[in-house]
């Protein structure tokens, strides 16, 4: 139905756009809650992209939705591991810096 | 220019606009409600390709769960109405010229790419009874192997995040400790 009107590129030029949004928000942000935040973007657009190549070529399998449910759930799983970490490092650092921690750089 | 396509350009402006001010915004509080506005426009987008049951899921797992993780976290460790440190000029040029270059590189290898001009014309069947009966099935192509995997994982990740999360016990004896000496 819609298939014809949108072709497959303009959707992965916008999950392509989401991927490296979220790669500058990684490079710039150095606070550890906003660099989670840009993970979970860069996470989305990969979505994106399973749901479009399901959808647009193999409409007979069910693979690529199969790949997105099992994403979002490692993604719930790693973002709820992850606050628990940084919780537990501004009880001992005071700040969730990623400049604070730098006990085991050396 | 149908309706159809208009309501991918609006989708795909809100989920682009609202990502870039995500990781832009100098107000993390902000940050977190953008992200919520780009992943619900992310939920438009699967709604748009007619996958209702994963649109579904993104707003349960996304919007209902992890965003609210964030902002959660947000109040417990961040005073949510101070500005943040803004990045170094030189560093946010460079990544921004990296992202750009990047997403200039990868959408050339889109676009050149042939397999992508033909679409399958065979009908999508994505209801839930479909989606179901796959992932429970025991046979070849069917996904049990994974869920079960999966669904150890979380398991884990529960139990690993109470442990990392919990006031080490002497810590809270301490506590106490110091409070009655003040009392």
């Amino acid at each position: 139905m819609n298939m014809q009107e949108i072709p497959l590129t303009q959707i992965l030029f916008v999950s392509t756009a989401l991927f490296f949004i979220g790669m500058y928000g990684l490079f710039t942000r150095r606070n550890l809650i906003t660099m989670l935040m840009s993970i979970e973007l860069m996470l989305n657009s990969v979505n994106i992209n399973f749901i479009a190549f399901n959808k647009y070529l193999f409409p007979d399998k069910l693979d690529g939705l199969f790949f997105t449910l099992f994403i979002i759930t490692i993604a719930a799983a790693e973002a709820a591991v992850a606050i628990a970490i940084i919780i537990n490092l501004y009880r001992s650092h005071n700040s969730i810096d990623v400049e604070d921690a730098t006990e085991m750089k050396y | 220019m149908n309706i159809s396509s208009i309501l991918f350009y609006a989708i795909s402006a809100l989920i682009l606009g609202a990502g870039i001010l995500a990781v832009t915004s100098v107000k993390i509080f902000r940050a977190a409600i953008w992200l919520l506005f780009s992943l619900v426009g992310i939920a438009a987008l699967y709604f748009w390709m007619q996958v209702e049951f994963i649109a579904a899921i993104q707003i349960v797992v996304y919007v209902g769960g992890i965003v609210v993780l964030i902002i959660f976290s947000i109040f417990l460790t961040q005073n949510s109405g101070k500005e943040m440190v803004k990045p170094a000029i030189g560093k946010v040029i460079f990544s921004a010229l990296a992202a750009l270059l990047g997403t200039a590189f990868v959408y050339n290898l889109i676009v050149h790419y042939e397999g992508f001009k033909y679409i399958s014309a065979k009908p999508f069947n994505s209801n839930v009874e479909e989606i179901g009966t796959q992932m429970l099935s025991t046979t070849s192509y069917g996904f049990i192997l994974p869920f079960e995997a999966v669904s150890m994982l979380l398991l884990a990740a529960m139990v690993g995040c109470i442990v990392i999360a919990m006031r080490p016990n002497n810590e809270v004896e301490t506590n106490t400790i110091n409070k009655t000496e003040n009392n």
